[in-house]
């Protein structure tokens, strides 16, 4: 995704072939308030046309009220949605070019599946022999061309989901809204669906937002990753930066997992910056994020795989510990090893490399796999 | 595994035994007789055969009866839906706390004695009454308007009075509607009305043919509204069943108009039931 940049290429190709219809989307300064709590603070998102964004938070962070002022369901309090540069402020949901798949699918049960992706050409008036040959190209599109008579309840989860895309796409909208459309289904199909949906994300090149709690969902298929906590746009980044270089101690913690460790500033530049850690040690960081002044007190945030342990080997400038637990996770190893101040720090390594667990009481001690990995923000 | 599955359902019908036995006592015995009663030839019961059948149906008067009291069901039905829908949807939309107002408004009528709710419509349409009183206040009109012992009168009292038969159900059919097929269908493309007429008024099907099968048996069968807001001008089933047995004491006449009654009562809601079936099949998703 990084690094293939004839991928990239041949994508775009894709894209401009496929489809000339990703729209931007810009959410400018929007603001909802509920009375006295506000439900979205600020937020603004330059989204480029074609672009898969996700914006991914836990329940309550706003993310599903964005969504529904994309779609027009709600009036946002302030700030401007601009779609492919025309502000749709005023438009109702009808009005607004939108395709939504909901969670639930929302398919209509008294329609047939062909009357279901139909439904919207019917509202703009094409005729029947249109409505009928554009249905059938979406459910094609779908794998579903054959299921065109039956109705939603004959259907599986993962089917329903297809006609519900379909049924959002066939009218042709300039933004396509996903809302958690995976949550509803098993682990495999999961994955099968989240593919599928990339797959025709690309081949339509259709904008889309993808509103999601899943934070693996959201770094495997975004282009790019909003993190949104309480209604505040904690970081708008590529899935590997939001991965590696988080913004916020927040995002640090929500993607992915990280071992907080407290510490103190030592000093720092441009590139990196280093910190003594209260559990022992000197640690070379990531320049630290925010107003920091040598001294300051700080959390740095290490994730498991930044980690190697080094048995029977303590050091006078390390981080030592003693082994708690060792757990074979497949592929890797994880051991929970007790450091000095106290707090338990989790890594994990390649099993091939690690070998046996470590016993339960062997002291150890940790070091960076590579220099300058942690993240390092102001203490909370 | 079996047999205890055979003992809980055995058990289960021991269960409505005591509703059974009343069933047949109470309900199924008296309708035996009722229709043994009407092939009496005469009011002595000296012989049998099909006389007051022949007499009833080969009368324009009875046949008048029963047609305008049918007629007047389909009234009362068409005016309580029209009504009740929007109170309903007033319901499913309005927010947690004005649902139970609504809810208790709904539900007000069934509180009080019918006796009661018909006497204050007989106050609210009589020649001094209410609305006679405001139209005239208002200068509206000169001479009151003849409301009671009106077809119309009866109608509208019905119509109040069976209000939470029809609005009940809707609110029940309403209320399984998924929110979001509404938000679907107006992000496809569909402004309020398509909206409703596509997906929220098929989906209520269900509702509005239970609705309309409780009003339209509760309208055509009821005796003391009907009678208080129609007076004597105006004759339908219940109180003609009610003169032949009470008032001429001819039991075998008013035996054959009650069984005719009820086979036509049957008719209808039979084809309310085949309605009901089919939008059933539209809803169970």
């Amino acid at each position: 995704m990084v690094s293939a940049s004839p991928s990239s290429q041949a994508s775009s190709r894709a894209a401009s072939q496929a489809a000339p219809r990703g729209q931007t989307l810009l959410l400018d300064g929007i603001t909802q308030r509920y009375g006295q709590s506000v439900a979205v603070n600020d937020v603004t998102l330059d989204i480029r046309g074609g672009e898969l964004v996700a914006l991914l938070g836990p329940s309550g962070c706003g993310k599903t009220t964005l969504l529904r002022i994309i779609a027009g369901f709600l009036a946002q309090t302030k700030g401007h949605v601009i779609v492919g540069g025309e502000t749709v402020d005023g438009l109702p949901p009808n009005r607004r070019s939108v395709g939504i798949v909901f969670q639930n699918y929302a398919l209509f049960p008294h329609m047939t599946v062909a009357e279901n992706v139909a439904y919207g050409l019917d509202a703009r008036g094409a005729d029947r022999a249109t409505q009928r040959a554009e249905a059938q190209r979406m459910l094609d599109l779908v794998k579903l061309g054959h299921l065109g008579d039956r109705y939603p309840r004959q259907l599986s989860g993962g089917q329903q989901q297809r006609v519900a895309l379909a049924r959002a796409l066939a009218v042709n909208p300039s933004i396509l809204l996903l809302d958690e459309p995976f949550a509803a289904l098993d682990k495999n199909l999961r994955l099968d669906m989240q593919i599928e949906v990339k797959r025709i994300q690309r081949l339509s090149g259709i904008t889309t937002i993808l509103v999601t709690h899943d934070q693996e969902e959201a770094l495997s298929m975004a282009d790019r990753v909003a993190v949104l906590s309480q209604g505040r746009l904690e970081q708008f980044s590529p899935p590997t930066q939001i991965y590696d270089a988080p913004d916020s101690l927040f995002v640090n913690t929500f993607v992915g997992s990280a071992n907080l460790l407290g510490g103190v500033l030592v000093d720092f530049d441009r590139g990196g910056g280093r910190v003594r850690l209260d559990a022992g040690g000197l640690i070379e960081t990531r320049a630290p994020k925010g107003d920091l002044l040598p001294g300051a007190r700080v959390t740095v945030c290490l994730r498991p795989e930044h980690l190697r342990v080094d048995p029977g080997a303590e050091g006078v400038e390390t981080l030592n510990g003693v082994v708690e637990m060792g757990l074979p996770l497949g592929a890797t190893v994880v051991h929970e090893i007790r450091v000095g101040d106290g707090s338990a720090v989790k890594v994990a390594e390649p099993r091939l490399e690690r070998g046996l667990l470590l016993a339960p009481g062997t002291p150890v001690r940790l070091a960076p796999v590579a220099p300058r990995l942690a993240s390092v923000f102001a203490a909370a | 595994m079996a047999a205890a599955l055979r003992n809980v359902t055995t058990y289960d019908l021991k269960l409505a035994a005591p509703l059974a036995l009343g069933f047949v006592v109470f309900f199924i015995t008296p309708l035996v007789i009722l229709l043994a009663l009407s092939f009496q030839a005469d009011p002595q019961g000296s012989h049998y055969g099909l006389t007051q059948y022949v007499n009833f149906l080969g009368d324009r008067f009875s046949l008048g009866v029963l047609g305008s009291t049918l007629w007047l069901g389909v009234k009362v039905t068409a005016l309580t839906l029209l009504l009740g829908y929007p109170v309903a949807w007033l319901h499913q939309r309005a927010p947690s706390w004005a649902k139970g107002t609504i809810m208790l408004l709904v539900l007000l009528p069934l509180l009080t004695s019918v006796v009661v709710r018909t006497f204050a419509w007989v106050v609210i349409l009589g020649r001094q009454g209410i609305v006679n009183a405001s139209l005239a206040g208002l200068g509206l009109i000169d001479t009151p308007l003849k409301l009671l012992y009106t077809e119309s009168g009866v109608v509208i009292a019905l119509a109040q009075v069976q209000m939470p038969l029809m609005v009940l159900p809707l609110i029940t059919a309403l209320s399984r509607i998924d929110p979001n097929l509404a938000d679907a269908s107006s992000v496809l493309g569909s402004g309020h009305w398509r909206t409703f007429r596509k997906v929220i008024l098929p989906l209520s099907l269900p509702g509005i043919v239970a609705g309309c099968l409780l009003t339209y048996a509760a309208a055509i069968t009821a005796f003391i509204t009907q009678s208080l807001i129609g007076g004597g001008q105006m004759l339908f089933m219940p109180m003609y069943i009610y003169q032949q047995a009470s008032t001429l004491q001819n039991w075998p006449f008013a035996a054959a108009i009650s069984i005719v009654f009820l086979v036509a009562v049957l008719v209808v809601v039979s084809i309310f039931n085949a309605l009901g079936r089919l939008s059933r099949g539209y809803t169970n998703a």
